[in-house]
């Protein structure tokens, strides 16, 4: 075949992990890749939480896009401008083309906090979803002697959605060590009719928060963020006053999806077809991870698990045979709940998050606190540099939800997914 | 499922009286949704939502999300609240007569 040319866009989990793989299954001369992002910062999200509590270094965080990615990939850090479906073909910000036979969006969500009036950082208003924004609250919490601290989710989808009650949970703990606690007030205020998605999490979820004395305010839809009167109002009209607000705006795609005609939907992202992750836009455009309007969680455990099927997919489209429908919605995520403990959930499209042991009878435990889950997601950092990345297979784990080691209740199933 | 009568029409509901057969529905079935839900009158605003929605549910199988249907039906998400108090997006399906949004995870 002549030489094909692959364009991935995006340098983070799941355009690192696809390139590099891409970069095995094809030699040079049977295929060019491309990777664009806007900039050499490679950051490993699933520690921004740590930060405001001192328990992650910033600068160990981050490493260089492009030492992440294998021999024979040209990576273009620069931004994009728009994609063209018709030409088949990128033009980046400095005016540089990149046609290709095959395109995969890979470039994640962004913060939106333009999109919530009044919602700006200030000295009592900040975020944890950005480095930056995350070492500025951890300042702010150096500082804070005891009152009432909001977390809001300001509507979904979200990075990451356990992330808000991992805050409120290591914010429980970091108080208690400080003395603070009892002079705190801790509030999780969400759009959602629960603290989760799913029933049986829920529930589970919902005791702990109890046992914390963390106030959950659900279907609070916020409409705007007073910082000078220190209050977030809902559009309904519902207050809630802080003196330290802990906002998750709202997400949207990359700007030039919305730039770019046909590409992507009212907030940005890209609708897929959810089991070959082929898009709705064209056959020779494929997009996963939070870039996708998938419905599964937005998270790195969900890119790795479609990475492998997108891979499989794409050399599918070049040699001209149809793509596999693979992907059943499998994610999961550690939980950390304070205190050096954690809780492991595992779900797809089907099966709401169960307990049991992952990923089979001998496992880590799923949906309940423990010492071993704390340190499966500490020990998560270097595997994510020198396996996931990389496109190594992990022993054990596939890319479809395992079964074996779930204790499944009777009427456990997709779950009602949390709608207003 | 269960079968009720909405406006002396026989209609499927789901248990939180969602109509689980859109083709069921009729402008009188909505009015009356609409009142037992604190909707006095329909007026033009309510049924451009309400149809949006519904249009949108029948071409892709799936209904908008508050934030979509703030930026896609014209109408801004602050009024849509007006128009539909505490829950936009589920109340219009409700009264579109279109199975409850799924959003998001």
């Amino acid at each position: 075949m002549a030489r094909k040319r692959i364009v991935i866009l995006g340098g983070g989990t799941g355009g690192t992990m696809t390139a590099n793989r891409l970069r095995r299954r094809f030699d040079s001369d049977e295929a060019e890749i491309h990777v664009v992002d806007r900039d050499d910062r490679h950051l490993y999200q699933p520690g921004l939480l740590f930060v405001p509590f001192g328990l992650a270094k910033p600068e160990k965080l981050v490493r260089s896009r492009r030492a992440q990615l294998r021999r024979g990939i040209a990576f273009h850090e620069c931004e994009v401008a728009s994609v063209s479906l018709e030409q088949d073909e990128v033009l980046l910000a400095d005016g540089t083309k990149l046609p290709y036979d095959v395109l995969v969006v890979a470039s994640g969500a962004v913060l939106q906090p333009e999109e919530t009036d009044g919602l700006v950082w200030a000295e009592n208003v900040h975020t944890f979803y950005e480095l930056e924004r995350a070492v500025a609250l951890r300042d702010a919490l150096e500082h804070f002697q005891g009152g009432r601290l909001v977390v809001d989710i300001v509507d979904m989808p979200i990075k990451c959605p356990v992330a808000p009650l991992e805050f409120v949970f290591l914010a429980d703990w970091w108080l208690r060590e400080r003395g603070l606690r009892d002079k705190s007030e801790l509030v999780l205020a969400t759009p959602l009719d629960g603290c989760f998605t799913k029933p049986i999490a829920s529930k589970h979820l919902t005791y702990l928060l109890e046992q914390k004395r963390i106030r959950l305010e659900v279907e609070f839809a916020a409409g705007e963020v007073d910082g000078a009167g220190s209050r977030l109002v809902s559009y309904d009209g519902r207050e809630i006053p802080f003196d330290l607000l802990v906002a998750i705006p709202l997400h949207g795609g990359a700007p030039y999806v919305t730039r770019s005609p046909g590409l992507g939907d009212a907030l940005g992202f890209v609708p897929v077809d959810p089991h070959t992750l082929q898009s709705k836009a064209k056959p020779n455009v494929f997009a996963f991870g939070d870039a996708s309007d998938l419905p599964t969680s937005k998270a790195g455990s969900a890119a790795h698990f479609q990475g492998e099927l997108l891979v499989e997919n794409v050399i599918r489209f070049l040699d001209g045979s149809e793509p596999e429908s693979g992907y059943d919605g499998h994610v999961n995520c550690f939980l950390e709940t304070g205190y050096g403990k954690a809780l492991l959930i595992d779900f797809n499209y089907e099966l709401e998050p169960v307990p049991g042991h992952y990923p089979a009878r001998i496992g880590l435990p799923l949906l309940r606190e423990s010492r071993l889950d704390h340190l499966g997601k500490l020990g998560f950092q270097p595997l994510y540099w020198h396996a996931l990345l990389p496109g190594r297979n992990i022993p054990g784990i596939g890319t479809t939800m395992p079964l074996a080691g779930k204790k499944i209740p009777a009427g456990a199933a997709a779950g009602k997914v949390g709608a207003r | 499922m269960t079968m009720t009568l909405i406006a002396d029409a026989p209609v499927d509901v789901d248990a939180e009286g969602f109509l689980t057969d859109p083709e069921q529905w009729n402008e009188r079935i909505a009015a009356e949704i609409a009142r037992q839900n604190g909707i006095a009158e329909l007026t033009d605003r309510h049924w451009l939502v309400v149809r949006f929605m519904r249009e949108r549910y029948l071409a892709t199988g799936d209904a908008p999300s508050i934030r979509a249907l703030g930026k896609e039906s014209g109408v801004p998400v602050k009024e849509l609240y007006q128009l539909f108090p505490k829950g936009p997006a589920k109340l219009a399906a409700k009264i579109g007569g279109i199975p409850k949004p799924k959003g998001c995870i």
